[in-house]
């Protein structure tokens, strides 16, 4: 049977607070606002990176109701110590340059830009602790 | 109190990453403890209860992770690679990747082929060897 699904839309990761984390993914990485709407129930904040509106990042604030008070605490904790798994792959025309960047604008870096059999890639890390990785990737084989 | 352990965690966490981008150098407790906003004594005992190990032994299995990979997908020799990963003395690494990886570092590199190319940040991760069994 084949499958009829075509492209990974929208992914989501977790974050302690949404305005801080609009500056960090906005002003820090350069990506855009797609969506930020109030809910009533929810803050409904995804980003995209530029040109790229199709793939949505949701950014969400564990808590209740969707999560009751202790679990959201956990997951609290967990993201704060960089174990919960939330994580983001991409990618650049020029590693080095972005790496530039993100230095002069004081984001985290955990991994110098290395050239790597995959292509050139170095490793950053949010605000509230989920890792992003971006690479200049070599043309697959 | 809640708000108080995600800033310990992340804090700690920033020390962690530190160690992962400088595991060639020694390890430097005053330091790690400034970039944790802690003293040295608290850095060790908090660093601990947030991972479940000390320092010193993250970074020891940071620099053998480091010296599989190495052993694997170069042809450095074990000495040059003892030094490139930070540690001080062949007798002290020799003892270390034995201690955590079960065998010596001749006999894991023969044994051994290179992973396939999934980003370097997994294979940092999983392949790190276990302090926790």
């Amino acid at each position: 049977m084949g499958m009829t699904m075509n492209a990974i839309s929208r992914s989501q990761i977790y974050v302690l607070d949404q305005d801080a984390a609009l500056d960090f993914y906005v002003n820090k990485l350069g990506m855009e606002v797609n969506t930020d709407q109030d809910l009533g129930f929810m803050r409904w904040l995804t980003v995209n990176l530029p040109g790229d509106p199709e793939r949505e990042i949701l950014l969400e604030k564990p808590g209740p109701p969707a999560l009751d008070p202790a679990t959201a605490e956990q997951v609290r904790e967990l993201l704060t110590k960089g174990a919960l798994g939330g994580y983001l792959f991409m990618t650049t025309d020029d590693a080095r340059k972005t790496h530039e960047d993100l230095v002069a604008k004081g984001v985290e870096i955990t991994d110098e830009p290395t050239e790597r059999p995959y292509g050139i890639d170095f490793g950053i890390r949010d605000p509230f602790g989920n890792k992003i990785r971006i690479g200049q990737m070599f043309p697959r084989a | 109190m809640s708000r108080a352990v995600e800033e310990s965690n992340r804090a700690m966490l920033r020390a962690r990453d530190a160690m992962d981008r400088a595991y060639a150098e020694p390890l430097d407790i005053p330091a790690l403890a400034r970039i944790a906003l802690v003293s040295e004594a608290h850095f060790i005992r908090t660093f601990r209860a947030t991972f479940g190990e000390t320092p010193h032994r993250y970074l020891q299995r940071r620099r053998v992770e480091r010296a599989m990979a190495l052993l694997v997908e170069t042809d450095r020799d074990v000495t040059d690679i003892c030094y490139a990963v930070g540690f001080g003395s062949l007798g002290t690494f020799s003892r270390t990747f034995r201690q955590i990886v079960g065998e010596s570092p001749t006999d894991f590199r023969r044994q051994r082929v290179a992973p396939a190319n999934v980003p370097s940040c997994f294979t940092k991760a999983w392949t790190r060897p276990s302090s926790f069994g």
